[in-house]
C-alpha cells in the first residue's frame, strides 16, 4: 500500500511548498495529519505524567492490549476504534483492580502480573487474527501502524475522546502532580491518591487507544515515552515540561508522516526515530549543560 | 479428536508419531524449563521490564539478520546477548532505569519495522510469513538441526544458571550484605542478564518475540505466589513452564485452529491467575525480601 502511494507520484523535489501542496491534495493525508496531531497532543500531555509516575510498564501493557482489541473487532466485523478503546479501558480497570504495592515502581510481583497480562493479551490477538484468517494483510498494520485509510468519522471520534481526556487531565492535573511527587504527604493532606491513580490509568488507556490507531500497538510507546522523557530532561517545571512534551510529540508525528509519504518505509519507523532523536538531543544537551545532579521534577509542596 | 477423549495413551502415541511434534516437545520443553529458571530470578530481582526490552531487541535482531540475508538465529542471539550485557554494564548495579530502557526499546522496535519492510519489499524470498513467525513463534516449524541447537543451548543455560544459583540468590535478596562478604554482585548481575539474553533468543524461536515475556514472567510469578522457599520456587517455576508448554502443544495439535503460542501462553497465564487467586486470601501474604534499597531515588529534599 505504501509503495502504491510512492508510485502515485510522491516524489520529493526542492520546492517544499509544492511538495506539501501535492501531499495535502490527498484527503487521506489530511486525515492522517489531523488524527496524528490529535493523538500526539493527548499522548504528549498524558505521557508526561506517565513518565513522572514511573508507570511506563503499565503504559506499555495498555498499548499491547490494544492489539487483541483491534483484532477482535476485525474478527467480529465492527470498527477497530471500538476494539482499541474497549480493550484499553478494560485493561486499565484490571490493572487498577489488582493488588498493588505501596509505592509505584518496579516491585517484582506487580511487574510479573503486568508482564503476564501483556503476553496473554498479545497471544489473544494472535488467536483472533488466526481465527479471522487475516494473517498476512492485517497483522502488520495492527502492530506497526498505517496512516492510510483514516476516515473522517474516525478523526471525529479521536477528537472527541482527546477533548474529554485532556479536560479531565486539566481538572485532576494539580492534585495528580502533588500525589505523584509526594504521595505520602498528599495522602496525609487528605487527597484521594488511590482514586487519582485509577483515574490516571483510565486517561492513559484513552491516550494509548488514540495513538494505537496511527502508530500500531507496538509503537505507541514511542509517542508516549520519548517526548515526555525528552521534555523532563529539558525542564523541571511542570507547565513548560508538558508543553515541550506535546510540542515534541506533534513535531515527531508530522515529520514521520511527511517522511513516510515521500519514501517507501513505514511511518512507525520514522516517528520512533524522530522522537528518539529528540530524546537523545535533550539528554546530550542536559549532560553538556551546567550541573550533573539527578533532577526530577520538584514542586513546592503546597 | 474424539480419540483424545476415548483413549489418552493412544492419542499421545499418535501425536508423537509425527517427527515435528517430537521436535516441538523436546526443544519446546527444554526451552520452557530454562525460561522457568531464568524467569524466577527475573521476577525475584525485579527485572521483568528488562526481559520485555530484550524481547523487542530479539525481534529487531532477527529481522536485521533476515534483511541482511544471514541465518536469523545469528542476529537473534547476537542482538539479545549484546543488549543484555550492555544493560547490565550501564545500569546502576545491573538495574537499568525503566525510562531509559523504554526509550531504547521503543526505538529498537521502530528499527525492527524498518528491517521488516526492507525484507518484505526486497523480494529475496520474503513471503511475509517470516515476520509473523518471529513475532509469534513457529514451534511446529522447527527443523531437526534448529531443534537440536535450541535444545543444547537451553540445557547449557539451565546448567550455568543452576551453577550460579546460590550466589545469585544471595546477591539478589541482599546485595549489600553479599557485597560486604566480597561477592562479585555486579559481575553476577551481568552474567545473569547474559543468560536472560540467551533465553530470550531461545524463547523467540518457540513462542515468538512478542510472547516470550509471558513464558518468563507467568510461571515465575505463579511460583513466587505459591512458595517462599527459593529452591522450591525455582523448580516449581520451571515445572509450570514445562507443563504449559507440553499441554499447550497438545491442545494446538488437537485443535488446529488454535495457534500453539496462544495455547502455551494461555496456560501459563492461567496458572499465574490461579496462583494469585489461591493465595489472595487465606493465610498471611507470603513475605518476600524487600526490594533493594538503592532502587528508588532518595526522597525529595536532597537538592
Amino acid at each position: 500500500m505504501i509503495l502504491a502511494v510512492a508510485e502515485a507520484g510522491a516524489h520529493l523535489s526542492w520546492d517544499l511548498g509544492a511538495d506539501l501542496r501535492q501531499m495535502f491534495a490527498y484527503h487521506f493525508m489530511v486525515n492522517a495529519f489531523r488524527a496524528g496531531t490529535i493523538a500526539a497532543v493527548a499522548a504528549g500531555a498524558i505521557g508526561w505524567f506517565m513518565v513522572l509516575r514511573r508507570q511506563t510498564f503499565a503504559g506499555h501493557t495498555l498499548a499491547l492490549v490494544g492489539f487483541p482489541g483491534a483484532s477482535a473487532a476485525t474478527w467480529l466485523g465492527i470498527a477497530t476504534v471500538w476494539g482499541y478503546f474497549g480493550f484499553c479501558i478494560g485493561a486499565a480497570v484490571a490493572i487498577a483492580a489488582l493488588p498493588r504495592s505501596d509505592h509505584g515502581g518496579g516491585f517484582s510481583e506487580e511487574s510479573a502480573v503486568i508482564g503476564t497480562i501483556q503476553a496473554f493479551a498479545l497471544a489473544s490477538g494472535l488467536l483472533f487474527v488466526s481465527l479471522y484468517h487475516g494473517f498476512l494483510n492485517g497483522i502488520d498494520a495492527l502492530l506497526f501502524g498505517s496512516f492510510l485509510g483514516v476516515t473522517d468519522r474516525q478523526v471525529l471520534i479521536l477528537a472527541l475522546v482527546a477533548v474529554v481526556a485532556l479536560g479531565l487531565l486539566v481538572v485532576i492535573g494539580r492534585p495528580l502532580l502533588f500525589a505523584t511527587v509526594d504521595r505520602d504527604v498528599a495522602a496525609a493532606r487528605g487527597l484521594p491518591t488511590r482514586v487519582l491513580s485509577v483515574v490516571f490509568l483510565l486517561l492513559l488507556a484513552l491516550a494509548v487507544a488514540e495513538v494505537s490507531q496511527i502508530t500500531g500497538s507496538l509503537l505507541v510507546f514511542a509517542v508516549l515515552v520519548m517526548p515526555a522523557a525528552a521534555a523532563q530532561q529539558l525542564t523541571a517545571r511542570p507547565g513548560a515540561g508538558i508543553a515541550a512534551s506535546i510540542g515534541i510529540a506533534v513535531l515527531a508525528t508530522w515529520a514521520g508522516l511527511v517522511a513516510a509519504y515521500f519514501s517507501p518505509y513505514p511511518v512507525g519507523f520514522y516517528v520512533t526515530t524522530f522522537a528518539f532523536a529528540a530524546y537523545l538531543a535533550a539528554t546530550l544537551r542536559r549532560s553538556a549543560g551546567q550541573r550533573p545532579s539527578r533532577g526530577r521534577v520538584r514542586v513546592a509542596a503546597a | 479428536m474424539s480419540a483424545a477423549v476415548v483413549d489418552p495413551v493412544r492419542a499421545v502415541t499418535h501425536m508423537l508419531a509425527h517427527p515435528f511434534m517430537v521436535r516441538a516437545f523436546v526443544a519446546g520443553g527444554l526451552i520452557a524449563s530454562a525460561s522457568g529458571f531464568v524467569g524466577y530470578f527475573l521476577v525475584l530481582r525485579s527485572q521483568v521490564f528488562t526481559a520485555d526490552a530484550l524481547s523487542h531487541v530479539s525481534l529487531t535482531g532477527a529481522l536485521a539478520a533476515l534483511a541482511a540475508g544471514i541465518d536469523l538465529r545469528v542476529g537473534l542471539f547476537a542482538a539479545c546477548i549484546a543488549v543484555a550485557a550492555l544493560i547490565g554494564l550501564l545500569g546502576p548495579r545491573g538495574r537499568a532505569d525503566d525510562v531509559v530502557i523504554g526509550n531504547v526499546f521503543a526505538w529498537t522496535l521502530g528499527l525492527g519495522v524498518l528491517f521488516l519492510s526492507i525484507y518484505t519489499t526486497s523480494g529475496s524470498g520474503g513471503d511475509g510469513t517470516a515476520g509473523v513467525n518471529i513475532l509469534f513463534g513457529s514451534i511446529f516449524g522447527l527443523s531437526s538441526s534448529q531443534a537440536r541447537v535450541a535444545a543444547l543451548v537451553a540445557v547449557a543455560t539451565g546448567v550455568v544458571l543452576i551453577a550460579i544459583a546460590r550466589p545469585l540468590l544471595f546477591a539478589s535478596l541482599d546485595p549489600a550484605v553479599a557485597r560486604a562478604r566480597g561477592m562479585p554482585v555486579r559481575g553476577l548481575g551481568v552474567v545473569f542478564l547474559c543468560l536472560v539474553g540467551v533465553t530470550a533468543g531461545e524463547a523467540t524461536q518457540a513462542v515468538g518475540a512478542l510472547l516470550l515475556l509471558g513464558l518468563l514472567a507467568a510461571p515465575a510469578g505463579a511460583a513466587q505466589r505459591l512458595t517462599d522457599r527459593p529452591w522450591v520456587g525455582l523448580w516449581l517455576s520451571s515445572g509450570i513452564a514445562l507443563a504449559s508448554m507440553w499441554v499447550g502443544l497438545s491442545i494446538a495439535y488437537a485443535a488446529p485452529r488454535i495457534p500453539p503460542s496462544f495455547a502455551i501462553l494461555a496456560l501459563a497465564a492461567a496458572s499465574h491467575l490461579i496462583a494469585v487467586a489461591a493465595t489472595a486470601r487465606g493465610r498471611f501474604r507470603p513475605r518476600r525480601a524487600p526490594a533493594a534499597p538503592s532502587f528508588r531515588p532518595p526522597p525529595a529534599g536532597h537538592g
